[in-house]
C-alpha cells in the first residue's frame, strides 16, 4: 500500500503505517491524522516528537509509564496518565501515536 | 486507522444460541504473513506452486506425528454437543463456528486422501479434494478459533478442536501461508528476545522508570532487577508486563511480592518473553526454539527457580510441554516445582505467612475473576485438581473484601475465551473479537447489574488488552480490567524488618 502527498509517495504497510521510517516528516503525520478525521494540536505533537526522540535512542516506542512520565513532565502532571493520551489518540497512544510519528505497530500481546 | 465496519452484537440475555448466519463470517481474514515473516521461521516466504503436494505431505507427517490427530478426525460421531459451545459461533452465528463444522473443514480432506472410505466413495462419507476454496476457508476460518478448548471440555469423545485449529495453521505456514501478526511477532523473540522487539537497552531503561515511579508512590524502594546473576528465582513474564496498561501493575505487584517476601529475582534481557505463539501456529521447533531461550537464560544466571507471569498461553507451554521442550530442569532447585506460576509462588509466600495484605486498598472496588482458557483447560495450579480456579479467586479474597463470581456456566472449566486468544489479538480481526467477547461480556453486565462489579481480574496478558480494547463496545469502561497481582501489590503491607 502507499499514498501520494505533495507529489511524492510513500509506501506503507496494510495499515497504513510508514513502511521506512526515514520518509517521515510533518505534513505525513498531519495528512495522516486528517485521514482519521483528528487535528495536531501542539500536545498531539509533544507527544510525536518524544516517541520519535525515544525511537531514535531505543530502536523501539516508548512503554507506557515511560511516555505518561514524560509527558507529565512536559504537559504537567494533571497530563501525565493515559487517559489524557487516550483523549488525544482515541485510538490508543500506543498505536496511533506511532503511527502518525512514523514508527513500526507495536507487536504483541498489547 | 485500520476502519472496518461492523455491527457489535446487542448485549441481549446470556448465552443464547443465534439463529446460524451462513457465511456471516467468510470475509473475516487475516493479513497473511509476508515472506520475511515466514523464511525466519522456516517456512516458504509465499505460496509454492505445488501447494497441494506440500499441503497433503505435511498432513501426513502430522497424522504420525500427533497421534491425537487421527484420533480425533475419525471419532466425531456428530452429536452436536459443541455446535453451541463455541464464543464465536455465540458471537456470530456463523455455522462454520460450530466446533465440529470449523473441524470437518480439515476432516473432509484428510477423508479423501486417508481413508478408505474417503478414496473410493467420497460422496458418501463428505470427503472433498483439497481445492483452492478449502485452503481458503482454512485460512479464514482457522483464524476464527482461538483454541481456548471451551467445546472440548463438553465433547463426548474429547475432541480437542485446539489441535485441528494448529494442524491447520501449521499446513497453511507450511505452504507459505502463514499469519502476519504471529509469525512476525515469533521472528521477533528468535532474534530480540520478545513479542515487542524490546531491546535490552529500552528494557533497562524501562525497568529503571519503575523503580523510580514505585518508589515516590510508596516509599519502598522496589527493585525491578535485569540479568542478576545468581539470583534465587528467574521472572519470565509476557513482556505486555513491561510495555501496556493494565499489565505494568501487575508486574509491579509481582516486583513488591518480591521485595516483601526478601526473595532475589532477576528478569532476562535474553529471555525477555513468557509468551510463546509457536503453540498458537502449531509448529513444534517454533515453540521449542522460544522455549529454550527460557531455558538458556535460567543455566546463565545461574538461578534456582523459574517463576512465569500472568500469562495464559504461556502456563500452558510451560506446565504442560516444558519438561519435553527444554527439559529436564535438574540444574533448578529440587524444593520448589519447576516451572512455578507467580500465583504459586504468592499463594505459598501468604500460605506461610511471609505476606501480609490489608484489603482497605481495594475497598472501593467489587472485583471478578476471568478464569483464562490455557490456564483452566490446559494446565494447573497447585497440587489440588482445580487449584487453577482457587488459587487466584483466594489471592484475590486475600486482597480485596468484595469479591463475586460470574456465573457458574462461564467460570472454571467452563469458561469463556476473552475473544483475542489463539493469536487473534490483531486489529485487522477486531470484528472477530468483538463479537468472540460476547458471552464474556454478558457475564460481566450480569454481575455488574446484580452485584455492583466494577473490576474483573485476570491472569493472561491477551485477555487483559483484548478487554481493554473491546469492552468500551459494550458500553463498558477500559479501565475495568485488572491484573490480580495489582490487587496484591495495591493490598501489600510493607514491613520494614525486611
Amino acid at each position: 500500500m502507499a499514498f501520494e502527498l505533495n507529489g511524492r509517495t510513500y509506501e506503507t504497510d496494510e495499515e497504513g503505517y510508514l513502511a521506512d521510517l526515514s520518509e517521515w516528516n510533518r505534513e505525513v503525520a498531519g495528512y495522516m491524522a486528517t485521514e482519521d478525521d483528528c487535528d495536531l494540536s501542539e500536545n498531539h505533537w509533544e507527544v510525536i516528537n518524544f516517541l520519535r526522540e525515544y525511537y531514535e535512542e531505543y530502536q523501539i516506542a516508548p512503554a507506557v509509564r515511560v511516555l505518561t512520565k514524560a509527558i507529565g513532565k512536559k504537559l504537567g502532571k494533571d497530563k501525565g496518565n493515559s487517559k489524557y493520551l487516550y483523549e488525544l489518540f482515541p485510538y490508543g497512544p500506543a498505536k496511533q501515536a506511532c503511527k502518525y510519528a512514523g514508527l513500526p505497530k507495536p507487536t504483541g500481546c498489547v | 486507522m485500520l476502519k472496518i465496519e461492523f455491527e457489535t452484537p446487542p448485549l441481549g440475555e446470556l448465552l443464547v444460541t443465534p439463529p446460524v448466519q451462513p457465511d456471516a463470517m467468510a470475509h473475516s481474514r487475516p493479513f497473511v504473513a509476508k515472506p520475511e515473516h515466514q523464511q525466519g521461521l522456516g517456512f516458504p516466504g509465499e505460496l509454492v506452486d505445488n501447494w497441494q503436494d506440500v499441503a497433503l505431505e505435511k498432513m501426513d507427517e502430522l497424522l504420525g506425528k500427533y497421534r491425537s490427530l487421527p484420533v480425533f478426525l475419525d471419532s466425531c460421531v456428530k452429536c452436536g454437543a459443541c455446535t453451541d459451545k463455541c464464543h464465536y459461533y455465540l458471537g456470530t452465528g456463523d455455522p462454520k463456528n460450530m466446533p465440529v463444522a470449523r473441524q470437518d473443514l480439515l476432516r473432509k480432506v484428510y477423508r479423501r486422501y486417508f481413508t478408505l472410505a474417503g478414496k473410493w466413495f467420497p460422496r458418501l462419507v463428505g470427503a472433498v479434494e483439497l481445492s483452492e476454496d478449502v485452503i481458503n476457508d482454512w485460512y479464514s476460518y482457522y483464524h476464527q478459533c482461538s483454541e481456548c478448548r471451551r467445546c472440548s471440555v463438553y465433547c463426548p469423545f474429547g475432541i480437542d478442536t485446539a489441535e485441528i485449529t494448529m494442524a491447520g495453521r501449521e499446513i497453511l505456514a507450511s505452504i507459505g501461508v502463514g499469519q502476519k501478526y504471529s509469525n512476525e511477532i515469533i521472528g521477533k523473540v528468535h532474534i530480540i528476545g520478545n513479542n515487542l522487539g524490546l531491546p535490552e537497552p529500552a528494557l533497562a531503561n524501562t525497568l529503571e522508570g519503575l523503580e523510580e515511579e514505585v518508589e515516590e508512590d510508596i516509599n519502598v524502594p522496589v527493585k525491578f532487577p535485569l540479568d542478576q546473576h545468581g539470583a534465587e528465582v528467574l521472572l519470565v513474564t509476557p513482556s505486555a508486563d513491561f510495555f501496556a496498561e493494565p499489565h505494568v501493575d501487575g508486574l509491579i505487584g509481582y516486583a513488591k511480592v518480591f521485595h516483601q517476601a526478601g526473595i532475589s529475582w532477576t528478569l532476562s534481557s535474553y529471555a525477555s518473553e513468557a509468551a510463546n505463539f509457536g503453540i498458537f501456529i502449531g509448529n513444534y521447533e517454533n515453540m521449542q526454539k522460544v522455549a529454550q531461550r527460557i531455558r538458556q537464560a535460567a543455566i546463565d544466571l545461574g538461578v534456582k527457580r523459574i517463576v512465569v507471569g500472568e500469562c495464559g498461553h504461556a502456563w500452558r507451554v510451560a506446565y504442560s510441554f516444558w519438561n519435553t521442550l527444554i527439559g529436564p530442569f535438574d540444574f533448578l532447585d529440587p524444593a520448589y516445582p519447576a516451572p512455578q506460576h507467580i500465583c504459586e509462588f504468592t499463594y505459598d509466600l501468604l500460605q506461610g505467612g511471609a505476606l501480609k495484605l490489608d484489603t482497605e486498598a481495594n475497598d472501593d472496588k467489587v472485583v471478578t475473576f476471568h478464569d483464562s482458557c490455557n490456564v483452566s483447560r490446559g494446565s494447573r495450579l497447585g497440587n489440588v485438581p482445580g487449584g487453577q480456579f482457587t488459587i487466584p479467586r483466594e489471592l484475590i479474597r486475600s486482597a480485596c473484601s468484595h469479591f463475586v463470581d460470574m456465573a457458574p456456566e462461564t467460570i472454571h472449566e467452563h469458561t469463556f475465551c476473552c475473544g483475542g486468544g489463539g493469536g487473534l489479538l490483531t486489529d485487522d480481526l477486531i470484528e472477530l473479537r468483538v463479537k468472540g467477547a460476547l458471552p464474556r461480556a454478558q457475564a460481566l453486565q450480569q454481575v455488574i447489574e446484580q452485584h455492583g462489579v466494577t473490576h474483573m481480574a485476570a491472569i493472561c496478558a491477551i485477555c487483559k488488552s483484548q478487554f481493554s480494547k473491546v469492552l468500551p463496545y459494550y458500553g463498558m469502561e477500559m479501565d475495568m480490567i485488572i491484573s490480580v497481582h495489582q490487587l496484591i501489590g495495591d493490598a501489600l503491607v510493607f514491613d520494614s524488618e525486611h
